[in-house]
């Protein structure tokens, strides 16, 4: 099909440059009318061009904005904090003490907790509508019904989860036998996995109905079954565009707010496993930016602000460097 | 590959069709945004006046300044965005007054260029609500107990020292959860302003403040967070707002007050409590007052503004528009209290009020007589 596509992309701008060249070959009286218009079309090329050129350098200067904003803005906390504001364990607006340590940890334990939790069905998701069964209508409720997981605001997981999902993993902690709190790392890894899914399957799914079908018609030529084709041809074929999406929704996992504010139970602790309450960077800048009334304790929050930008960054490099380790193979 | 384009189509046309009803709908609200920047605009050319701060008082303010518009034709158009960002808009005079649920600290003081007034508007309580089926009668508490149960002493709701207060109630054996707020917010610092004064060991282990380090328990964002904290959890208390606690129908403790007395939170015990020899300047924590029948985890939430009014480009009229809303507010105003569960202010707080108000001048000369 992609072929296909290719082959109708090639045929039309062979037929555009015959129809150009042939304008300009033909009567040279009318030739200057004719030739107007490729001028027209090459300025039209130009504008366009220089527009996207424009486009693209305004998103780098954003977020370089955006980066040199947080900085500017938490250097009040970094002069008077230093360093130790990263392993800091003690976040006391009242004393002036400022610890990022427990966020930190609860922010990346939360979000690999959910990515975890997440891949298997988004991987499944993705092979099922790739592969298995591309087209009817179980698939297309089954694709839309993903997609609509991502659409959903983030409040209404959190309220959901806050009335349905607290209690039965209250329950669950009962039988387990740890404190029965309901709220916390686990539960708010449960609502993110739900919220990344859409993400990894989604785009999982776009690169496995792009291999070629030659590759596997070669290995069910050669006696493959379904099950060896996926993990000989299908997987190794996509597995760097599906570690993309799972790194894609590991960035929206990590900056998550409102849903795991209201399910994590905002407690400035380091946490003792994953059942125990927590607390991450980005809920903390949500639930004290509005009163923080000092401007070490502003300068602080946004400081946090910055360490989570900075974190997403290096993890996606370590990604980047993942997926082009997978495509030199 | 049809129906593939077909879908693509479609999802065009539903993409178009939603980007323009989002326009729409946007227009609309860009319309009623325009209007109200219109005001804003118009605002320093005395139209309305804007104000910004305590979300706590953002229910009555809406029914105090629609009753007041009907009245006199005043628009005002109150932000409700938190104490400490009410605090830096006035700071930065971008609104003609902030409301908060706490007095302006030390720093606060210094960032502002000149003296701001503080009139008491209305009056609040904290109340301690828990969630103990097993307990029929209202549960009692003493201050020390309190502070020991939010140090995370007190562990379990059997403890004899809980047991001894409430003699004769079936208490149970499981472990105490405290729900505090996880945001910055006023009821937070009446509350930590009340521990710190009733036990020293709080005081100096975590002192007050709208956002603290809390030694024990789990953090709900809003009321409504910390509410829901409580009603699923059985053995669970926490504080909130009294008016959150009686829409919700929560149970809420009897709190002991420094007369000695059990008094159960209501508007007229948090005005009792207000019935005190209140300072000049009005900035006096309610928490632990004398008063005898009064509610001991109370607190004031104040109107700030400038002493003297003529700063920018204000003119002599928008200020006394101002100056006879707030002074309408601490009067007429207060009826409007007691229906949403605010306890309006007490005479002594209302004569403060008055007085601080009269001090408010225009380049120099008095403005109210």
């Amino acid at each position: 099909m992609d072929r296909s596509v290719e082959n109708d992309a090639i045929t039309r701008s062979d037929l555009s440059l015959r129809v150009i060249s042939s304008a300009g070959a033909g009567q040279l009286v009318k030739a200057k009318a004719k030739t107007r218009r490729p001028f027209r079309q090459i300025r039209t090329e130009n504008v366009f061009k220089r527009t996207l050129v424009i486009m693209g350098i305004l998103m780098v200067i954003l977020v370089l904005g955006i980066l040199l904003t947080l900085v500017v803005q938490s250097l009040p906390s970094i002069k008077a904090l230093g360093p130790k504001y990263l392993w800091g364990k003690v976040w006391d607006p009242v004393q002036d003490i400022y610890g990022a340590w427990p966020f930190l940890l609860g922010t990346l334990i939360s979000s690999f907790l959910a990515l975890f939790i997440s891949i298997p069905f988004s991987i499944a998701v993705a092979i099922f509508l790739g592969e298995y069964y591309p087209k009817g209508w179980l698939p297309n409720l089954l694709k839309n019904t993903v997609e609509l997981i991502a659409a959903v605001p983030s409040v209404i997981y959190g309220f959901w989860g806050l009335a349905v999902l607290v209690p039965i993993v209250r329950n669950f902690e009962n039988k387990i036998g740890v404190q029965p709190v309901g709220v916390g790392i686990f539960s708010s890894s449960l609502i993110l996995a739900v919220m990344i899914i859409p993400y990894a399957a989604s785009l999982g799914r776009s690169m496995i109905q792009m291999v070629p079908s030659t590759l596997k018609e070669a290995a069910y030529g050669l006696g493959a079954t379904r099950w060896e084709v996926i993990r000989s041809v299908v997987l190794p074929y996509t597995k760097s565009g599906l570690f993309a999406g799972i790194l894609l929704s590991l960035g929206r996992a990590l900056g998550e707010t409102m849903a795991v504010t209201m399910v994590i139970g905002n407690t400035s602790i380091i946490p003792k496993n994953i059942f125990s309450p927590g607390n991450t960077m980005a809920s903390v800048i949500a639930n004290e930016f509005t009163e923080a009334d000092k401007a070490v304790y502003l300068s602080a929050l946004i400081e946090l602000g910055l360490v989570l930008f900075l974190v997403t960054v290096v993890i996606n490099m370590i990604g980047k460097k993942i997926i082009d380790r997978f495509t030199t193979e | 590959m049809k129906t593939i384009l077909f879908s693509f189509k479609s999802f065009c046309t539903a993409s178009l069709i939603f980007v323009s009803l989002s326009l729409l709908s946007c227009g609309g609200g860009g319309g009623s945004a325009s209007g109200s920047d219109s005001t804003a605009s118009s605002a320093s050319n005395d139209e309305a006046i804007i104000g910004a701060g305590s979300s706590f008082d953002n229910p009555l303010f809406s029914k105090m300044f629609s009753e007041y518009n009907k009245l006199n034709g005043l628009k005002v158009n109150y932000q409700s965005v938190g104490s400490g960002a009410g605090i830096a808009q006035l700071t930065s005079k971008t609104v003609d007054f902030g409301a908060s649920d706490a007095p302006m600290n030390g720093k606060q003081d210094s960032a502002v260029s000149s003296p701001v007034i503080h009139i008491p508007i209305t009056a609040g309580a904290v109340v301690m609500s828990y969630n103990l089926p097993e307990v029929k009668d209202t549960l009692l508490l003493t201050p020390g107990v309190l502070a020991d149960i939010f140090l995370g002493k007190i562990t379990k709701w059997n403890d004899p020292k809980i047991a001894a207060i409430n003699k004769g109630a079936k208490l149970p054996a499981t472990s105490i959860l405290i729900a505090h707020r996880s945001d910055g917010s006023g009821t937070t610092n009446i509350f930590t302003t009340y521990l710190a004064k009733v036990s020293p060991e709080w005081n100096t282990k975590v002192g007050k403040g709208s956002s603290v380090n809390w030694p024990a328990g789990l953090g709900g964002k809003g009321s409504e967070g910390v509410a829901g904290l409580i009603k699923q959890t059985p053995g669970a208390i926490g504080y909130i707002e009294i008016a959150y606690a009686i829409q919700n129908n929560m149970a809420f403790a009897k709190v002991q007050n420094k007369a000695g007395n059990f008094i159960t939170p209501s508007i007229a015990s948090v005005t009792a409590a207000a019935n005190i020899q209140i300072p000049a300047d009005s900035k006096v924590s309610l928490t632990n007052t004398d008063a005898a029948d009064g509610y001991p985890i109370s607190g004031f939430s104040w109107v700030l503004i400038y002493k003297e009014q003529k700063y920018g480009d204000r003119t002599a009229d928008k200020t006394t528009k101002l100056l006879k809303l707030i002074s309408w507010m601490i009067h007429d105003g207060q009826q409007y209290s007691g229906a949403l569960n605010y306890a309006p202010l007490s005479p002594a707080a209302v004569s403060v009020g008055d007085a601080i108000l009269k001090s408010a001048t225009y380049d120099g000369k008095p403005i109210l007589q």
